[in-house]
């Protein structure tokens, strides 16, 4: 196992690209196991966020079906802000940070696997967690798996335009703030087409549409954000 | 100190020449304020759907449109300081933020304003204002990720690259609202901008302009502050005649 | 509510003055006051610095900068 920075280099060096990212990722998965508390605090984050609309704006059924996509998304987006901070900060501060920005490989691909396990470890969660909270606000089946679909397609999105406020806040006070500060107005796109997915379905038009611009910002999230992610932490790091 | 004045020659020449500007944009500011103020209460004839309230326009419309502009701006000057390094477009990105901010700002009171008379309503989920106050945002991000970083080389250069994703995503933010909007038909009141009389589209330009001017001299202003601050270690701001006095 | 309505709608002329009009120029004054508040302290700051220096050359000769 990849764990200590020193390892992750001589390991990296005859490894291809699409074999570095998962060493990348299986290396951030596994130091995310062994703290588990973290990865169950932002799940936990989420489903009280979610559980305690109910208890504001009480218990009509009507209005908590017509909120329960919207409540889901902006739930998701805040416990994905949460989870940011961590992205690079251990990386940072044990020297391994600057021990990949060393390394001969692409940042950008390191970034990317990180990205990923970051997703796998606070996205895909939330992800599968929704179904459930979805049930307890009484969303129809037929949204409930448009909301997953969407939710799918865009938390990648949030790890991955968080990973840009992330590079840019590393080791900076009161960084956690900022960095939502920074990150949730550039989030917006990706919570209205999520939420509108759902509303066209519990209107009985198609999703495809919103659905397939949510696909169309993973696309250019993919392409775009692990680069501009790698000069941030170029910029932070210097 | 020869070489040191040559590396530093950029921001010597535009301390001296953004010196001698600023009066010129604030006089020249101040005069098309008063002339298309003028054209605008008193030649241009009130609104047949919205009386007097339209008036507000000489001041919304402006303030609108110079507060998208100078994020542009902004963002440009914040790239030429990242790919080419040079410190003074650095320090014209970091003076032009507030007053953008603050320019964002007056178009959303001013469209608040607006608003209640006409829509009934002080905030309206319109595809623009909400664009607008997404816009603020962006700004206020950039202001608070430059003064929360005490290096001011990382500070111009996060920043910088912060600005230019924000400008990258201002459009698909601009359409993702309008998608939105559109969707949920919350207000359809379009104003009559086509059949705008031409004294008040007159009014209109001459206010653009006067705002423009004003931005170019606080902003000058403002970066000539920063060239003090960032430079106070170079022999030419220590020979500058009001730093001797 | 209904009385700022009310009064909105008999004076509109004042309405948008007021609210408008007023707000923006005050703004503008402040951001204008902010700008010679900061060219001022800034401008101590260097003359400060200045002196610092000169008498640190004073004392030791050939100090650099």
């Amino acid at each position: 196992m990849m764990v200590n920075g020193h390892d992750g280099q001589t390991g990296m060096k005859k490894t291809t690209l699409l074999g570095l990212l998962a060493l990348v990722i299986r290396r951030d998965l596994v130091l995310a196991m062994r703290r588990r508390a973290d990865v169950l605090t932002t799940l936990i984050f989420f489903v009280m966020v979610v559980s305690l609309f109910p208890l504001g704006v009480g218990p009509e059924m009507d209005m908590l079906r017509k909120m329960a996509a919207g409540v889901l998304w902006v739930a998701a987006l805040l416990s994905s802000m949460l989870s940011l901070g961590r992205l690079f900060s251990a990386d940072y501060l044990d020297g391994t940070l600057e021990q990949m920005m060393l390394a001969p490989q692409s940042l950008s691909m390191l970034v990317l696997g990180k990205m990923t396990a970051h997703w796998m470890v606070s996205g895909l969660p939330l992800v599968l967690m929704a179904p459930v909270l979805g049930l307890q606000f009484d969303m129809p089946v037929q949204a409930l798996g448009v909301l997953i679909i969407g939710l799918l397609l865009g938390t990648p999105v949030l790890s991955m335009v968080g990973a840009i406020g992330a590079a840019l806040t590393l080791g900076l006070r009161g960084g956690g703030v900022l960095l939502s500060l920074l990150v949730l107005p550039l989030c917006i796109p990706v919570l209205i087409f999520g939420t509108g997915a759902v509303e066209a379905v519990s209107t009985g038009l198609s999703a495809a549409s919103h659905l397939s611009l949510l696909g169309a910002l993973l696309v250019l999230a993919l392409v775009f954000t692990p680069w501009v992610t790698a000069q941030a932490l170029r910029i932070s790091m210097e | 100190m020869a070489i040191n004045w040559f590396k530093y020659s950029a921001p010597t020449t535009f301390y001296g020449l953004a010196g001698k500007l600023i009066p010129w944009f604030a006089f020249s500011s101040a005069i098309l304020f008063v002339v298309g103020l003028y054209i605008g209460f008193a030649v241009a004839p009130a609104d047949y759907q919205q009386g007097e309230f339209y008036r507000i326009i000489f001041i919304h419309v402006p303030s609108s449109i110079l507060s998208m502009f100078l994020y542009l701006v902004m963002a440009g000057y914040a790239a030429l300081g990242l790919i080419f390094n040079t410190r003074l477009s650095a320090m014209m990105a970091t003076a032009i933020a507030p007053t953008g901010a603050l320019f964002a700002f007056i178009s959303l009171w001013t469209g608040a304003l607006w608003g209640k008379p006409m829509w009934g309503a002080w905030w309206v989920w319109d595809a623009r204002l909400t664009s607008e106050l997404i816009l603020l945002f962006l700004y206020l991000g950039f202001i608070a990720l430059h003064a929360s970083i005490d290096d001011p080389r990382r500070a111009d250069r996060a920043s910088a690259l912060l600005a230019i994703v924000g400008s990258v995503n201002v459009p698909i933010i601009y359409f993702s609202v309008q998608w939105w909007n559109t969707l949920h038909q919350g207000s359809t009141i379009k104003f009559s901008g086509t059949s705008m009389h031409v004294a008040m589209q007159q009014a209109m330009f001459i206010t653009l302009a006067a705002c423009w001017l004003y931005a170019i001299a606080v902003v000058l202003a403002r970066v000539r502050s920063i060239i003090l601050e960032r430079e106070r270690n170079t022999t030419w701001i220590t020979e500058l005649p009001e730093v001797r006095s | 509510m209904s009385g700022l309505d009310i009064w909105m709608r008999e004076n509109p002329l004042a309405y948008v003055w007021l609210g408008s009009y007023a707000v923006a120029f005050f703004i503008f004054t402040i951001e204008i006051a902010m700008v010679r508040h900061k060219r001022k302290i800034t401008l101590q700051q260097v003359r400060l610095m200045r002196e610092a220096e000169d008498e640190a050359r004073d004392d030791k000769f050939g100090g650099n900068d």
